[in-house]
């Protein structure tokens, strides 16, 4: 058959200028991924996707598929390190689960069940981060950013406006901005409805007012893992 | 304010591309970016603020706030340290009245690190307001402290104080038989285009910065674009303009032989970025040059003027139409924009953050066009190898490295400089020529290179054994072997540009874990730990900074294991943090200063 690849044993199809991981979720199998979505440029910096193609190591949102790869993503060895590389986002931030509204819903919490993550394993940054609840629909927490800039990117490519930002701050001193010369959310031209305000995977960006509406045991997580979750939503995004 | 904004804009035609130069005049002039600088410029620009803000952040020559009238960096290399750095900056601290990272009060004078400067050979090394220091001890330091006191200007300052040698020690092959200017132009011509590159192949020229491409196969690649589908189709790559750029962003610490042949070899670099231009077909041409190199600029910008009075650059070269001329861009500090991709993004005034590959350089480089990123080095050797043809270059050095390698030496050892060797040249022979005695190891390839012990010194210089892209420092049996990776390995937590998870935190988790370990804190499992870090560092980095970051760690681990096991203490886990430390605001607010309200770490087993 042409333009197939193989991921872990199974023969998945590919179209011409697809990458690994749009060939994947279009067949229904599910790479783990935070800072990539569906809808826009992929990025390739949270490294959660990479797999090994023909033995070398690669991001599976950003390389493109071509005949004949032998890809091999849910394996102990990759699923082990995606579980460490999980735990130095969490250490980098402060995500203090139970205490935010994101859980339940939140896509590095899920990954990180998926992941089977137990501990922080690594030691804990306690960066000195400041929320932005100047907006009066929107508020940022940046203690829980983990930069995937999905937030820039679908404010530039969706909503057709530039909201976000990913400062130059170099290391661990990258941190997200806005456009606004008061550098505060309020006097940028974000709006309730942009698709920018609900691309968060984390609790760095939330809604104001919508907090817990969501009972315990009906939240997106609650009954299906992010493998599921990610594959109903985005599976017809990439099918099509 | 506004006038100078727009003059610089003018002068630059309002292009996105030249942010970098913009944002230098405004820091030389104002020695801050001020917020109204950034709306304006945004204005002229048509860019967004958050980008002006991104790239200002990101270099670390340019900043928010106002730093002093005298921009001080004292340069932080291990070279540095070796010739008596931390003292010196101490000193100049207390004499200046001013914290390290700090502006004095009064406004006049800032004091900084930063990351090596280049002058590794003639330090302890500085900048002031961008310009190299040289030579730094304690009388010039009392010196400069009333230069900056009397507020008098740059150009009056002793000139001594910024002299830079070459100290070209042991030229070779490439630096005893420098090229007329013109001749590997005329060369090129009169053999055919397709038969000098032909003769460059034949040369089995290599890249010189390090990553070891051969620069044939990547001039004909930009010139007839990929075999096969990729990216885009042959046509499409055809009505493309293809770019030439030079890769003069050395900041790999200890490297500093692209300065030497900058300051002297100039027009054979241009000469060799022109004949590349030729073969491939390219109109314009870049040479990236480090921030810390500021002070060769005037000196690059008059060489190419000579090349365009003398046909060698501009309309019509040797009235063979080829049109081609070169721009110089000028970095800002950031030791990643050496990565070809990043060094794109930021000639295109971006945040230097290295590209997803594929597509490579040569499919997709400077806006998107074909582009040939190389080293200083291989443009001066591939313009030579047009004069002399390919086996006057391949009969020099191994199979697998042909030709010779121009390193930069430095550390301790009696002469050090500039030396030119053929590869396959054993360790011992560079050290013997050096002046180096009583050696404990050498680190080869800078920072992200390679440390071995005096247990090696048959080895070679050669792509398959020890590579370098110039740099070679030597330690003797004094220096402690966990300084000079903590050194390295700060310097990558400081550098690395925040892209992706495994680099961002893994830098500064490495930088924690090690200084746990050298400071004695460390315990049993925390040289397991460190290894850990090191491998999803190495394994998951997006680019080459994160990838060989562990190295200095790695490489030293594997040849001392004692040395690092005998800096653990004898119990089995120690926290990572400093407990009484943690208790010192309880202590403040309950003001208590008893022994009651102290706290050990963890009691020692016996």
């Amino acid at each position: 058959m042409k333009n197939t690849i193989n991921i872990d044993g199974k023969i998945i199809p590919f179209e011409e200028g697809q990458t690994i991981m749009e060939a994947a979720t279009a067949s229904g199998v599910y790479i783990p991924h935070l800072c990539h979505h569906p809808d826009y440029t992929p990025h390739g910096s949270c490294k959660l996707c990479t797999v090994r193609v023909n033995g070398r190591i690669c991001s599976s949102c950003t390389f493109p598929a071509k005949e004949g790869q032998e890809v091999l993503s849910n394996t102990k060895e990759l699923n082990d390190d995606r579980q460490k590389i999980t735990q130095m986002m969490f250490v980098e931030g402060n995500h203090f689960c139970p205490s935010c509204e994101k859980t339940g819903n939140c896509q590095l919490q899920a990954v990180a069940y998926h992941l089977n993550m137990l501990d922080n394993h690594f030691p804990l940054f306690y960066p000195n981060r400041e929320v932005d609840a100047s907006h009066p629909d929107v508020m940022i927490d940046h203690n829980r950013c983990i930069f995937c800039t999905l937030c820039v990117r679908a404010s530039q490519q969706k909503d057709g406006k530039d909201v976000f930002a990913m400062s130059g701050g170099r290391s661990i001193h990258k941190h997200l901005i806005v456009n606004a010369q008061s550098g505060l959310l309020k006097d940028t031209d974000l709006a309730v409805t942009d698709h920018a305000a609900h691309i968060c995977p984390t609790g760095a960006i939330l809604i104001k007012r919508t907090a817990y509406q969501v009972p315990i045991g009906e939240r997106i997580y609650d009954h299906e893992q992010i493998d599921q979750v990610s594959l109903e939503t985005e599976h017809h995004q990439h099918g099509e | 304010m506004k006038q100078f904004i727009q003059d610089l804009a003018e002068k630059y035609h309002y292009q996105a591309t030249h942010l970098l130069h913009i944002l230098r005049g405004v820091q030389s002039r104002y020695h801050y970016i001020p917020e109204q600088a950034i709306e304006q410029i945004a204005e002229l620009l048509n860019i967004s603020r958050t980008h002006i803000i991104g790239v200002v952040e990101f270099y670390s020559f340019f900043h928010l706030t106002p730093r002093g009238q005298y921009e001080l960096f004292i340069s932080d290399s291990i070279t540095d340290h070796m010739l008596g750095k931390q003292s010196l900056i101490a000193y100049l601290s207390e004499k200046l009245n001013v914290a390290v990272g700090q502006v004095r009060p009064d406004g006049l004078v800032s004091l900084d690190n930063t990351s090596c400067t280049g002058m590794c050979d003639q330090g302890p090394a500085g900048l002031v307001n961008g310009y190299a220091l040289t030579r730094l001890d304690r009388p010039r330091v009392d010196r400069i402290t009333d230069l900056i006191n009397q507020q008098k200007p740059l150009e009056e300052w002793p000139r001594e104080f910024f002299q830079v040698e070459d100290n070209i020690i042991k030229p070779g092959l490439l630096l005893s038989q420098p090229i007329t200017h013109g001749s590997a132009l005329q060369s090129a011509y009169k053999r055919g285009l397709q038969e000098t590159l032909a003769e460059i192949d034949i040369s089995g020229l290599r890249g010189r910065g390090g990553a070891g491409y051969n620069t044939a196969w990547k001039w004909q690649l930009c010139c007839e674009g990929p075999d096969e589908e990729a990216f885009c189709d042959i046509a499409t790559h055809n009505r493309r303009p293809r770019f030439v750029v030079c890769n003069a962003d050395e900041g790999e610490p200890g490297t500093f032989k692209d300065r030497v042949l900058l300051n002297s070899n100039a027009h054979q670099v241009f000469e060799g970025m022109t004949l590349c231009a030729a073969i491939i077909g390219a109109k314009q041409g870049f040479l990236y040059l480090r921030g810390e190199y500021l002070y060769l600029y005037e000196k690059l910008q008059n060489v190419l003027e000579e090349r365009r009075q003398a046909g060698l650059l501009g309309k019509n070269i040797l009235n063979e139409s080829l049109d081609f001329d070169i721009e110089i861009c000028l970095g800002a500090g950031a030791y990643i924009c050496g990565e070809s991709s990043a060094l794109l993004e930021s000639l295109e005034g971006k945040i230097g953050i290295p590209r997803n590959r594929p597509p490579s350089a040569v499919i997709r480089g400077y806006l998107g066009n074909p582009t040939v990123v190389n080293n200083v080095e291989s443009y001066l050797a591939a313009a030579a190898i047009s004069v002399n043809g390919g086996e006057w270059f391949a009969s020099h050095g191994t199979e697998k490295s042909k030709g010779t390698k121009i390193l930069s030496i430095c550390g301790d050892c009696s002469r050090p400089g500039i030396y030119e060797y053929s590869f396959g040249t054993s360790i011992q022979t560079v050290l013997d020529d050096c002046g180096a005695s009583n050696v404990l190891g050498i680190q080869i390839g800078g920072a992200s290179g390679t440390f071995i012990s005096n247990l090696e010194f048959d080895r070679t210089l050669a792509f398959e054994d020890l590579s370098t892209g110039g740099a070679f420092v030597v330690f003797n049996n004094d220096r402690n072997v966990l300084e000079i990776v903590n050194n390295y390995t700060h310097f990558f937590a400081h550098e690395s540009c925040g892209f992706c998870t495994p680099c961002r935190v893994g830098t500064s988790l490495l930088k924690k874990q090690l200084d746990k370990i050298v400071d004695g804190h460390g315990s049993e499992g925390d040289v397991v730990a460190l290894e850990e870090i090191c491998k999803l560092l190495t394994k998951y980095s997006h680019c080459g900074l994160g990838k060989s970051a562990a190295n200095p760690v790695l490489t030293t681990l594997g040849r001392y294991p004692v040395l690092y096991q005998s800096q653990l203490k004898k119990i089995s886990f120690e926290p990572g943090f400093n407990l009484d430390d943690a208790l010192e605001m309880a202590r403040l607010m309950s003001n208590r200063t008893d022994a009651l309200a102290h706290l050990d770490q963890v009691e020692e087993e016996s």
